[in-house]
């Protein structure tokens, strides 16, 4: 055993870092160490400076445009560009239908759409979860019949993360009604302009516009649009899922956020005395770093026993990063409100394309954080909530 | 020993949950919210209809003489609603430097004012670097022959911008966190010096910014004796926790109850997902939390006319660590249940949620309030 990273891992490490300080354009950065959401414009800008460099699909194979990395490597330039912080490429794209498209699609589906995955020039949107099927995702009801040369989608998906934004949704269709829930579900790329999609706004708690509804009317999709085999997308699904769970646990992102309320607790002073003297308040935080810690050797463990690991068949323990990551998150943000005290009560929305629109109440870091806490609590929600990923471990793991 | 609510007490509660159940559903409080100070006018009058705003006030002084649990049982009503009328503002803070400071001539002149609706009262203390600390006062108020010239920044004043009259807390001697050399002052809000930004809370309330520079009052506008202005202060804080902890049961109430009812109807793999035994014991710790929550905030409620500040104090900081706690985890938990439409701001669910949060971070949060607790050497002697 061994768990220093080794000389050319670190050396990689400074490269990476260096790039992430040299490229990534200050207002882009800013935003993020203020807690606000990036633009449009923004992730777009910043995919095409990573991908210029190579790195925007950087855990793709090779022949796809990515790097050949090792896995300790991919790790490391993950928890850099989080620790920068830098936006993560647009995972619908990067880390969901892309590797669906080069496992499972045919070679014109990869040449049409990797590259602009790349290059962030369609920006992706996923269609899984609708108002019936949620946790119970093989219960979806959106359908898909073959006409000739086409399919005729009917249905609704919400949830959509950014579809407002988006060019393209990949979707979990129903093509066999007749067939057993999990057998009749097929993988479908749709052109959000096609005629009859209707995207509508859903407004979570704090305020943001980030997920949508999306309605299917007649929707008239090209039968080349299905991906792999017809009534075998629950199997590319669940390929997909299991991606999604290795990048969540986001330690970097949380590393990053808490050196973020160590420097607003220094500044922030309770009379005379700065807040990062209370002593309640650095133990609380203190048992948020542990926590962290353990979480990032739990998932090294992941990542050292990847290499070793059946390809496409995540490890269930990857439902531990997923639990403990979105505790950890939440915990920050929560931990977050007491930096502010009473600050977090004024309220100013965020206009993503513009900034504040209003002068602060008190001090103006202080704006994000009762919207951040409140709108993280979908981070346990997501993603196959935290109820699902232990029933995933009590089953796979403890047999029970 | 006796939980049970007098004949009086069943009234009121009855009166305040048919105006919260007729007038303020969740539509209806959309509504309410497009006001000009974002609250209804409309309900605010019929709150002085029924009593609520004189509800405090001795029967000499023009009101209806209730006590603690007259204002917990209205604020768990509130709660409820999520009612969004200046309320602790003007009746629970501004009216309880009134009872406590104020001489029978000003109380005069103003309860009867509240009790009809005409006069709305803010209380303008927080500053910048106060966090907690009610004694943290750098705005300074000069002598200056028969008055009082005022200057500083007030900060956080809850319904600051709807109100006709501040009161406003000044340093007349000392350096700031000096409990001595506090003051009290009623001004006019549009007095000349007086600037007022107000603007939106997390709630969905409002507060304001307010900065005195050179506002100039007459001697006799200052609540009790200049420079002693603490003690009715800290009290009435104790009263205003006291009344907070039940708007916070209010929301849990209705958050877990809105809770019990989704997991009774949402399904998911066939059958509703309150049949899975997981989230069944989740709701129980919900309502264990709700429970404890309510309990102390009884014995809050009970302890907040002590006389004995330190006794009061410690009750009040115990409900409050308790309440901020319960709220915590009802809150998270009852978006956790409610899957994605928990997170959405259609539902009221993430309201409650939100009020309740900023609940906890008034006149300190949990944290605060366990180590206030603890360096007071806790509820039990050793
Ligand atoms: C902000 C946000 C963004 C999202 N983005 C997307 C997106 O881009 N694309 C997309 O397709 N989807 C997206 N989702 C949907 C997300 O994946 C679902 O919300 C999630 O799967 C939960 O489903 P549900 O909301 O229907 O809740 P439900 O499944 O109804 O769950 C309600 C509660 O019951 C619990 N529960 C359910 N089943 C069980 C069980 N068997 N045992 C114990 N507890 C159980 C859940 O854990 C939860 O607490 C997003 C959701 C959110 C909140």
């Amino acid at each position: 055993m061994d768990l220093s990273f080794t000389p050319e891992e670190n050396a990689f490490r400074e490269e990476v870092r260096a790039f992430f300080r040299d490229q990534l354009p200050d207002d882009i950065r800013e935003k993020l160490v203020a807690g606000l959401h990036p633009s449009k414009d923004d992730m777009v800008r910043w995919s095409r400076i990573l991908n210029k460099k190579g790195w925007a699909v950087a855990h793709w194979p090779k022949q796809y445009g990515g790097t050949g990395w090792t896995p300790v490597q991919q790790y490391i330039f993950l928890e850099e560009l989080q620790l920068a912080p830098a936006p993560a490429p647009l995972a619908f794209g990067v880390s969901m239908v892309g590797p669906v498209i080069y496992t499972f699609g045919n070679e014109e589906q990869k040449k049409k759409y990797l590259p602009r995955i790349a290059n962030l020039d369609d920006w992706w949107c996923q269609g899984f979860s609708e108002p019936g099927a949620g946790s119970d995702l093989a219960g979806l009801k959106t359908t898909a019949r073959r006409e000739g040369d086409h399919y005729i989608v009917n249905g609704q998906k919400t949830w959509t993360t950014l579809g407002q934004h988006a060019d393209l949704i990949f979707m979990l269709v129903r093509t066999d009604p007749n067939a057993k829930k999990q057998e009749g579900i097929s993988f479908l790329l749709i052109d959000m302009k096609t005629p009859g999609i209707t995207v509508r706004p859903i407004i979570t708690i704090e305020g943001g516009h980030e997920v949508n509804e999306v309605f299917f009317d007649d929707v008239k999709v090209p039968a080349e649009n299905l991906v792999g085999q017809e009534n075998k997308g629950w199997d590319y699904a669940k390929f997909l899922l299991g991606n999604e769970r290795v990048g969540i646990a986001r330690v970097g992102a949380s590393k990053e956020r808490i050196r973020r309320l160590k420097q607003l607790a220094t500044a922030e002073r309770d009379g005379d005395a700065p807040l990062i003297e209370n002593q309640r308040f650095r133990e609380k935080l203190a048992w948020i770093e542990v926590e962290l810690k353990a979480l990032e050797m739990t998932q090294l463990r992941v990542v050292a026993g990847e290499a070793k690991r059946e390809k496409g068949k995540p490890d269930p323990a990857s439902s531990i990063l997923k639990i403990k990551g979105s505790e950890i998150q939440q915990a920050i943000t929560e931990l977050a409100l007491e930096v502010a005290g009473p600050y977090v009560l004024p309220y100013r929305a965020e206009s993503a394309d513009h900034g504040w629109n209003e002068p602060p109440a008190g001090p103006d870091w202080a704006s994000p954080l009762a919207p951040a806490y409140f709108n993280y609590r979908k981070v346990s929600i997501y993603g196959g909530s935290n109820e699902i990923q232990k029933n995933i471990i009590a089953k796979a793991i403890l047999g029970l | 020993m006796d939980f049970d609510f007098s004949e009086e007490q069943r009234m009121l509660k009855d009166s305040v949950d048919r105006l919260v159940t007729d007038r303020y559903d969740f539509d209806a409080r959309k509504v309410h919210a497009r006001g000009e100070h974002g609250f209804s006018e409309e309900i605010w009058k019929q709150c002085a209809e029924l009593g609520l705003l004189a509800l405090p006030f001795s029967e000499e002084d023009g009101g209806f003489g209730g006590g603690a649990v007259e204002t917990m049982l209205v604020m768990e009503s509130l709660g409820r609603a999520l009612a969004l009328e200046p309320y602790v503002a003007t009746v629970v803070l501004s009216g309880g430097l009134l009872r406590h400071a104020a001489s029978p001539a000003q109380r005069a002149e103003l309860v009867p004012q509240i009790a009809s609706g005409e006069l709305k009262l803010a209380f303008a203390h927080a500053e910048r670097h106060a966090r907690y600390n009610l004694a943290h006062v750098e705005t300074r108020a000069r002598k200056e022959g028969d008055a009082y010239v005022l200057d500083g920044e007030k900060s956080l004043v809850l319904n600051g911008d709807a109100a006709d009259k501040l009161i406003v807390s000044a340093r007349v001697k000392g350096t700031n966190r000096d409990r001595d050399g506090i003051a009290l002052f009623l001004i006019d809000a549009k007095a000349h010096g007086v600037s007022r930004r107000g603007y939106a809370t997390q709630d969905g309330a409002r507060a304001a910014e307010i900065t005195l520079s050179g506002v100039r009052v007459p001697a006799d506008a200052a609540l009790g004796e200049p420079g002693k202005a603490l003690a009715a202060i800290e009290r009435t804080v104790d009263e205003a926790i006291a009344a907070l902890c039940a708007e916070a049961v209010g929301c849990m109430e209705a958050m877990h109850k809105d809770t019990v009812e989704y997991l009774k109807t949402r399904k998911q793999f066939g059958v509703t997902i309150g049949s899975f035994q997981a989230l069944q014991h989740r709701a129980v710790e919900m309502f264990v939390a709700l429970e404890q929550a309510r309990s102390i905030t009884m014995y809050a409620t009970m302890m907040a006319g002590e006389s004995d500040a330190a006794e009061r104090g410690r009750a009040m900081s115990a409900a409050k660590a308790q309440v901020g706690r319960s709220v915590r985890f009802v809150g998270q938990q009852a978006i956790q249940l409610h899957g994605g439409v928990g997170m959405t701001y259609e539902l009221k669910v993430g309201h409650y949620f939100k009020r309740a949060t900023m609940i906890d971070m008034m006149f300190g949060d949990a944290d605060h309030h366990l180590a206030k607790l603890a360096a007071m050497g806790g509820l039990i002697a050793a």
